[in-house]
C-alpha cells in the first residue's frame, strides 16, 4: 500500500492526523529510515503502518526471542513460525520489506535466566522491563542501527514527547492498555530514537485501523501473559528451569518468630501472597517477608503487608533526575499513590503519603507526575 | 545482484525456454504406453544421460529425486541400521545432519570428525573412525557456506583400506557446478546433486547409486527408477536439470576460473576497504564462494542492509533465513561467538558479471563504514554526555 492509501485510512477510521500520532515528539524527519519491531501481533502491526504512512522509510523486524514450535504441552510458545508468518503478511500486506533476527542468546541470558535466579532469591522478577532495556531498546537497536535506521517504533502503548527542553515519556493514551510502567530505563539517548506510535491511540481504534487497512492480524487475541511462560503456571516453569543449588528450603514463621511450617523453596513465594496454612488460624495469612540467606519466609495478617515507604536500586531516570513530591507504581496496572522521592546514588529512598501494600521485592517502582514517567528503580527493601 | 548463488538463483533462460518447450508440446506420464508418454519416457533418458555425463557416471546410476535433501536423507537411511557405524563431518548441510541424526535416535552409532580450522578434514582423520561395523561415510564434496573442499578421492581410498565393505556417500550439491565432480575417478558409491544449483528449477535432484551398490528401494509403490524410488517421475524438471547439467558441463572450467578470479577480486577489495574483516576457509576452497566474517558488526543486519539497497547475499545456508540460526559450520570451525554473528558469504554464479561483483563490493563497503560511522559518533555522543 502506498503510505498516502494508509494515511487516508487512518484518518477515516481515527480522525486524526497520522504524522502526529506517528512521529510523536517530531524527532525523527520524513523519509528516515525506521525498523518497525513486529511481533506478529495488532499493536506492532498497526505501529508499523502508521511509520509507513507517516512516510518514513520502514523496515519490518521481527525478534526471535524464545523457542519455536510447539511444545510438549502442545503450547506453541512465543515467537512461533505462526508470529513470523503473520508479521511477514502484515508487512507484505503495507508493501515493506521484513526480516526476522535471531537474538535468543541474549534474551536467555538477560531475561529468562535473571527471571529464574530472581525466583531463586525469594525475589518477584519483573521480566518485561529487563526485557525492554536489555533486548528491544539495546541489543535490537544495535541491530538497527546497522541496518541505516534512526529510529526504532514499537507497539507500546506510551506516548514520547518533550518537555522542559528533553524528552519526556508519557503512559499511553489508552489507560486500560498502558504500558509505560515497563519503559522507565528508556534514557534520553533511547528516547531520542524511539517511536510509539500507537500510545496516542486506543485499542479499539488500533483494531479499527487493522481492519480498515485489511492486515491479516487484525482479529488476533491480546497476549497477556509472560510470553516465554505463556500457557503455563510461572511457578511450574520455575520450578522446571531452576537447578538444585537453586532451591533454598526453609521455615516459615509468623511475625513472633514461631514456625509455622516448613516448604521446599523460596522460589515458590511472591511478598503480598495469600498463603493458606491450615492449622486453624481464623484471619488468612499473607506472606509479608523473605530472606534469602536463611530460607525463612514470613506470613503475618493482611495488615502487616503495609508499608511506610521502599528502596529501590539501579534508579534509572527517563530524563533530568527530579527528587521530591511525585506518585509511584508499584506494579504494572497499580494506581499510583503519592510519595517522596529521596535520592542516594544509585539508590532511592520513596516513602509514601499513607501506608501502602503492595511493595514487593524485585518489582520495578515507578514515580510519575501525572502522567510523566520520571524515573524508577527496583524495588530491594521496604 | 545476486551474490547467494549457492543458496540457488534464477532459473537459466536458456533451461526456461526449453521448460516451457515442454509443457507447451510433450507434458505426459512417461509410464504411459502411448505416443505422447514415449516421448516423455525418451526426454528423461535423455535427461539421465545429460546428468550421468556431467559426473563421469553411467545413465544407469542416476536416481532422479526431488532435490538434495531428498538425495541425502534417502543415502543416509538406506545403509543405517541400529549397531552400524555412521561416519560423518561436523560441517555437513542439515539434511544429512538430521538424518545421521535420526539414525543415531534409532540405534545406529554416530561419529562426527571436527574440522580444522580451514574448514577440511583429512582422509586419515575420517578412516580413523571406521570400524568393522561401519556401513557408511558421509563426507560433503564441498561446503556450501564456507566452500572447503575435502579431500574425496582420498577419503574412499584410506576407507576401503580400513573396511572394503563400507559405503562413502558425498553431498556433491555444491560442488557439481564448478568443480571436476567424477564419480568414476574419485570411485564414491553414493553421490548427491540438486538441480537448482545448476540453474534449472528447485524441485528436482539426483542420487548416483554406483553400480554394485544396493541401497534397496528409496522410496516404494511403483517400478520408476528401476524400481528404486517410486513415483511419477517430475518429467518437467527432470528435462530442465539434464539441460541444465549439460550446460554446466560445457561450462564448467570457464566457470570456475571466473569465479575464482572475481572472488579473489573481491577479497582483496574487502580487506582493504572493510578492515577489520576475516576470512573463513581458504583460497583453495569452492571458487565461487567468499565466507567472511565481521567482529563487530552483526552478519544478519549487514545482509538486511545490502538488501535494502539491492544485493542479495546470506549470513549463512539460506535454508534458516526465515528463522535464522547462528551457523554450526562456523562454530565447527572455531570461529568465535562475535565472528560467527558477523558471518556473511558471498556466493557468485555463472551469471555474475566482474563489475557486478565491484559495485556489490562498494555497496558492502559502504554499508560497513555507515554502520561503524554510526557506532562511533554514538559512543563519542554518550561519552559527551
Amino acid at each position: 500500500m502506498r503510505p498516502e492509501e494508509v494515511a487516508a485510512c487512518v484518518r477515516d477510521v481515527s480522525g486524526r492526523d497520522l504524522d502526529r500520532i506517528a512521529i510523536g515528539a517530531g524527532h525523527v524527519s520524513t523519509g528516515a529510515r525506521v525498523v518497525a519491531a513486529m511481533s506478529g501481533g495488532v499493536d506492532s502491526a498497526v505501529a508499523a503502518a502508521l511509520l509507513h504512512g507517516a512516510g518514513l522509510d520502514v523496515v519490518g523486524v521481527s525478534m526471535r526471542l524464545g523457542t519455536s514450535g510447539a511444545r510438549a504441552d502442545g503450547h506453541r510458545g512465543c515467537c512461533s513460525l505462526d508470529d513470523f508468518d503473520d508479521a511477514r503478511r502484515a508487512a507484505e500486506r503495507l508493501g515493506v520489506p521484513h526480516y526476522v533476527v535471531d537474538l535468543r542468546d541474549v534474551f536467555q541470558s538477560k531475561v529468562i535466566d535473571r527471571f529464574v535466579q530472581s525466583y531463586a532469591e525469594g525475589l518477584t522478577p519483573n521480566p518485561c522491563t529487563l526485557c525492554n532495556r536489555d533486548v528491544k531498546f539495546d541489543a535490537f537497536w544495535d541491530y538497527a542501527e546497522t541496518i541505516g535506521a534512526a529510529a526504532v517504533g514499537t507497539g507500546h502503548y506510551a506516548r514520547i514527547g518533550v518537555a522542559e527542553g528533553e524528552f519526556a515519556l508519557y503512559a499511553g493514551e489508552d489507560r486500560g492498555k498502558d504500558q509505560s510502567y515497563f519503559l522507565f530505563t528508556l534514557g534520553q539517548e533511547e528516547l531520542a530514537r524511539t517511536l510509539f506510535p500507537v500510545g496516542s491511540l486506543e485499542k479499539q481504534t488500533v483494531r479499527a485501523i487493522a481492519e480498515a487497512l485489511a492486515l491479516p492480524v487484525a482479529t488476533k487475541p491480546e497476549s497477556q501473559d509472560i510470553c516465554f511462560v505463556a500457557g503455563e503456571r510461572y511457578s511450574d516453569f520455575v520450578e522446571r528451569e531452576l537447578s538444585a543449588e537453586q532451591r533454598t528450603p526453609g521455615a516459615i514463621r509468623d511475625g513472633e518468630g514461631r514456625e509455622l511450617g516448613r516448604h521446599d523453596g523460596i522460589h515458590q513465594f511472591t511478598v503480598g501472597q495469600r498463603r493458606g496454612l491450615g492449622g486453624g488460624a481464623r484471619e488468612p495469612r499473607f506472606v509479608t517477608a523473605i530472606d534469602a540467606s536463611t530460607g525463612t519466609v514470613q506470613v503475618g495478617s493482611r495488615d502487616h503487608l503495609n508499608r511506610e515507604g521502599l528502596v529501590v536500586r539501579d534508579v534509572r531516570w527517563t530524563g533530568r533526575p527530579r527528587e521530591g513530591r511525585a506518585s509511584v507504581r508499584l506494579r504494572h496496572r497499580h494506581d499510583p499513590v503519592g510519595c517522596t522521592v529521596r535520592v542516594d546514588g544509585s539508590t532511592a529512598h520513596v516513602a509514601f503519603d499513607d501506608p501502602t501494600k503492595g511493595v514487593t521485592p524485585g518489582q520495578a517502582a515507578v514515580w510519575y507526575d501525572g502522567s510523566r514517567v520520571l524515573g524508577g528503580g527496583w524495588i530491594t527493601d521496604a | 545482484m545476486h551474490l547467494d548463488h549457492n543458496a540457488g538463483g534464477r532459473v537459466r533462460p536458456e533451461v526456461a525456454a526449453v521448460v516451457t518447450e515442454w509443457l507447451q508440446t510433450t507434458a505426459a506420464n512417461p509410464s504411459s504406453l502411448h505416443e505422447a508418454g514415449r516421448r516423455a519416457r525418451a526426454a528423461i533418458e535423455d535427461a539421465r544421460a545429460q546428468v550421468a555425463a556431467l559426473l563421469g557416471a553411467r545413465p544407469s546410476e542416476v536416481v532422479f529425486t526431488s532435490g538434495g535433501t531428498e538425495s541425502n536423507n534417502l543415502a543416509v537411511w538406506a545403509l543405517a541400521r541400529p549397531g552400524a557405524g555412521l561416519v560423518t563431518t561436523a560441517i555437513e548441510h542439515h539434511s544429512v545432519v538430521a538424518a545421521v541424526e535420526r539414525a543415531a535416535e534409532e540405534g545406529a552409532r554416530a561419529h562426527l570428525i571436527p574440522p580444522g580450522p580451514d574448514g577440511r578434514v583429512t582422509a586419515a582423520d575420517v578412516a580413523a573412525r571406521v570400524d568393522g561395523e561401519t556401513v557408511l561415510v558421509t563426507v560433503g564434496w564441498a561446503n556450501g557456506e564456507i566452500g572447503s573442499i575435502q579431500p574425496i578421492s582420498e577419503i574412499v581410498d584410506e576407507v576401503r583400506c580400513k573396511n572394503e565393505t563400507t559405503r562413502v556417500h558425498t553431498d556433491a550439491v555444491q560442488a557439481v557446478s564448478q568443480l571436476d565432480v567424477d564419480v568414476a575417478a574419485c570411485d564414491v558409491d553414493l553421490l548427491s546433486l540438486s538441480a537448482h544449483k545448476l540453474g534449472a528449477p528447485a524441485g528436482t535432484g539426483a542420487l548416483i547409486v554406483r553400480r554394485g551398490v544396493e541401497p534397496g528401494a528409496l522410496l516404494v509403490g511403483g517400478p520408476q527408477e528401476r524400481e528404486r524410488r517410486a513415483g511419477t517421475e517430475n518429467a518437467l524438471g527432470i528435462v530442465a536439470f539434464g539441460y541444465a547439467a549439460e550446460l554446466a558441463r560445457e561450462e564448467r572450467a570457464a566457470y570456475h576460473a571466473r569465479a575464482r578470479a572475481i572472488r579473489e577480486e573481491m577479497w582483496r577489495e574487502l580487506r582493504e576497504r572493510a578492515a577489520p574483516v576475516t576470512r573463513f576457509g581458504s583460497a583453495d576452497g569452492l571458487p565461487g564462494t567468499l565466507a567472511i566474517g565481521f567482529h563487530d558488526l552483526r552478519g544478519d543486519a549487514l545482509a538486511a542492509a545490502l538488501d535494502l539497497r539491492g544485493v542479495a547475499v546470506s549470513t549463512g545456508s539460506a535454508c534458516a533465513a526465515s528463522a535464522p540460526e547462528p551457523s554450526h559450520v562456523l562454530k565447527a570451525i572455531g570461529a568465535s561467538d562475535e565472528l560467527a554473528l558477523g558471518g556473511l558469504r558471498l556466493s557468485i554464479g555463472p551469471e555474475l558479471t566482474p563489475r557486478a561483483a565491484r559495485e556489490a563490493v562498494a555497496v558492502l563497503v559502504d554499508v560497513v563504514h555507515e554502520a561503524r560511522s554510526r557506532r562511533a559518533s554514538r559512543a563519542g555522543a554518550s561519552h559527551a554526555s
